[in-house]
């Protein structure tokens, strides 16, 4: 991890506070009741499940803190964190279970 | 009659929204701890929990950034995941035309998941409903969850700094999309958005810039919308 500078830290905090209320004002203040075509709201729909995943994949593969190195108790932690949430559909539940299972396998492995 | 139509649109808003600070305080908490270990001061967090008010933008804009992602990919990828607030707005708009246009950009600024999923049932509920107070109940089901989100910020970030390494907190933030990710995938639409995402992403890491995030998602996005297209066309077919 490389200390994030004060700079580019306060570009990105200014540029999603403005840009974030942008995208959510344009259409209640300026557009109004005009309807998004279907092609658009289409691609909208997957905007989460498309880029969340891709941010994601990488962290879970090649974690930072064993140098990019694999690591057992991090990717098992992340296949029960991922399976929680797909059977229970249960943000907090799944969120506990990974972590139980990292703490576990740290401790295990470690 | 039942005895909830007696309350205000507002008050019926708040008792709608209320269950969702159970949501909103581990992550406004974890969101504060993170930030805290990537280095941001409590300022730094908060100002972007009161201006963003949406937890998965936030994490990823910070923790792209904490990978040395230049800022500018770092602010349209956290963007990029907050394009839905543009889609939840697109929807509620017809439903506040009328308001005063002053109560309509406060409004705006508090579209979250949590309102819009609160106010898309209500508003079906009762179609009797003006537009003010449509907008008043949207007001009120994040009158709870976004002051906790931001109070548990500040906590987080203060706690944040007494916890040391060893705990492993550089797994949060993954684990933590991991968690919101399973119960977004409903569809087979949403798992081929998201594999196909997931595979370009590893792909593409050698791109400069993290470039290939950006790429990785657009793609992921098409998949998404074809995959759907063609299972619509697919269902009618059928009929």
């Amino acid at each position: 991890m490389t200390p994030i500078s004060t700079f580019d830290l306060w570009v990105v905090i200014l540029g999603l506070g403005i840009g974030s209320y942008a995208l959510r004002f344009v259409f209640i203040g300026l557009i109004g009741d005009r309807q998004l075509p279907e092609w658009v709201l289409r691609h909208l729909r997957y905007t989460g499940v498309a880029v969340i995943p891709a941010l994601i994949a990488p962290l879970v593969v090649w974690p930072a803190a064993t140098d990019g190195q694999m690591d057992a108790p991090r990717f098992i932690a992340a296949l029960v964190t991922l399976s929680v949430g797909l059977a229970f559909r249960n943000v907090i539940a799944s969120v506990l279970a990974g972590g139980a299972t990292l703490y576990l396998f740290l401790h295990l492995l470690g | 009659m039942t005895p909830k139509n007696t309350l205000s649109p507002y008050l019926q808003g708040m008792a709608d929204g209320a269950p969702f600070v159970l949501v909103v305080v581990p992550f406004g908490l974890l969101f504060g701890v993170v930030s805290s270990e990537l280095g941001l001061h409590v300022l730094e967090a908060i100002t972007l929990s009161l201006m963003v008010l949406a937890g998965a933008a936030q994490f990823t804009g910070v923790q792209l950034l904490a990978e040395g992602t230049p800022a500018l990919i770092a602010l349209i990828a956290a963007l990029a995941v907050n394009l839905r607030m543009a889609m939840y707005a697109a929807a509620l708009a017809p439903h506040w035309q009328g308001a005063p246009l002053r109560e309509r950009a406060f409004a705006a600024w508090l579209v979250v998941d949590q309102g819009y999923a609160c106010a898309m049932l209500a508003y079906e509920k009762n179609p009797d409903w003006s537009s003010r107070q449509k907008l008043r109940y949207y007001v009120g089901t994040v009158s709870l969850i976004c002051p906790f989100w931001c109070a548990f910020t500040v906590i987080g970030a203060v706690l944040g700094t007494a916890i040391p390494p060893e705990y492993a907190l550089d797994f949060a933030v993954p684990i933590t999309f991991l968690a919101m990710i399973g119960p977004m995938l409903r569809t087979g639409a949403h798992m081929a958005a998201a594999l196909v995402a997931v595979f370009a992403s590893l792909l593409l890491a050698w791109m400069p810039y993290s470039l290939g995030l950006l790429v990785a998602g657009a793609l992921g996005m098409i998949t998404g919308a074809q995959v759907e297209l063609i299972t619509r066309r697919r269902g009618e077919g059928r009929s």
